[in-house]
């Protein structure tokens, strides 16, 4: 239940950046590969923000798709699971995006 | 609540004791966000931009809107602050010249055991020393200990994964010496620690025998970030229904890269190339 921490992290990130302000939404980005599962970080979400300059704060998480790029034949696609497989059979694949979890932006009153 | 990880209290990191005494040797909470250390660094938060916070994401842009809230776009990584606590542990050890190695497994699938063996079979040809990360109690760290190797026990409380910041406070109480190894034995956990960076230069992921040869594919995001797989527990092969041919072609698939060796910590088969492995990316000792 690493997004217990993660969701600690963006209260922290949050608080850290604007000292003191009353915040009323928080959007994240979460990326498909990158590890955390949204509903989680949403079922944290009124815990962690309890007590916090957070308290009360809508939650808005758009989730970016994966995105690979295949190095045998060089064709990009969207990975249809966590595993990294190109439709051409290889493994040996980089990673183009769906890697990031980032707070893209959040409202203060 | 503890600000980085969530759980109920402070982390507890203690360097056991080298004698039988098992009281507290050192003992400090970490987490704190403008930790002090000792390491090389300027401390007043490891950059040069004058804010008074530890982020990488520049300026914050406020835009105006027609309700009364304002959005102010932060475009920031969540994990940024632990990024660069993992950072600034690299760099020390780098300009020390020592191999961390962050050591990852499932609960019982022999982190603890390898360990023991490693420290009790290497002791007079290679110095290492280690990091235990558990959720409560310092059996592992007494049990590394007993074999020869100094031991920093961090007991995590409701964590379920060491973070930059404790490995930070562990090192600091460890002081390993040039041309040494500290394996950081994480805790038993094949999801959560995969998303921290603690500054380590290898990831070292542990399979074993009895746990069935499915865990790659079920926990891809560990083992595609491995540099090495561990197949340990080999003895029991006779013994148990372990496909093998099938880890090891879904460990291709998810990580083709990582190398991998089966042994078995217990009997000592096959653990020469661990050895071997560690010997080749330990820096050669300073002057």
């Amino acid at each position: 239940m690493h997004e217990l921490a993660i969701t600690e992290g963006v209260v922290e990130a949050v608080t850290d950046r604007l000292p003191g302000a009353r915040i009323t939404c928080v959007r994240l980005e979460i990326g498909a590969l990158s590890g955390v599962a949204a509903d989680s970080v949403r079922f944290c979400f009124d815990l962690v923000t309890d007590g916090t300059d957070l308290q009360g704060a809508r939650l808005e998480i758009t989730e970016q798709a994966g995105r690979c790029k295949c190095r045998v034949c060089g064709s990009e696609f969207e990975p249809a699971g966590p595993i990294l497989l190109c439709p051409c059979g290889s493994a040996d694949i980089s990673v183009l995006a769906g890697q990031d979890l980032k707070i893209t932006s959040v409202l203060v009153a | 609540m503890c600000a980085t990880c969530g759980c109920s209290g402070s982390a507890v990191v203690q360097l056991l004791p080298a004698g039988a005494d098992r009281g507290l040797a050192a003992h400090g909470h970490v987490h704190d966000p403008g930790h002090e250390d000792d390491h090389s660094h300027d401390h007043s938060h490891g950059h040069d931009s004058g804010h008074s916070h530890g982020h990488d994401a520049g300026h914050v842009h406020v835009q105006d809107q027609a309700a009364d809230d304002r959005t102010v776009v932060l475009q920031q990584k969540v994990l940024a602050k632990n990024d660069q606590l993992a950072q600034r542990n690299r760099e020390w050890l780098r300009a020390r010249g020592v191999l961390a190695v962050n050591l990852m497994s499932s609960p019982g699938a022999g982190k603890t055991t390898l360990l023991e063996r490693t420290a009790r079979e290497l002791a007079g040809k290679l110095s290492i020393s280690v990091i235990e990360g558990d959720q409560e109690t310092a059996l592992d760290g007494e049990r590394i200990q007993a074999a020869g190797a100094a031991v920093v026990q961090i007991n995590t409380g409701a964590g379920c994964h060491l973070d930059a910041a404790m490995v930070a406070e562990g090192l600091r109480a460890l002081d390993p010496p040039g041309g040494s190894i500290v394996v950081i034995e994480n805790v038993g956990n094949l999801v959560c620690p995969a998303l921290f960076d603690l500054g380590e230069e290898a990831r070292v992921v542990i399979s074993s025998v009895t746990e069935g040869a499915d865990k790659p594919v079920k926990y891809p995001n560990m083992f595609r970030q491995a540099d090495l797989v561990l197949l340990n527990k080999t003895d029991l092969l006779p013994y148990v229904d372990f496909d093998a041919q099938r880890h090891a072609s879904d460990l291709r698939k998810i990580s083709p890269g990582a190398m991998m060796v089966a042994l078995s910590a217990t009997t000592g088969e096959g653990i020469q190339a661990w050895y071997d492995w560690l010997r080749r990316r330990t820096p050669a000792p300073r002057e």
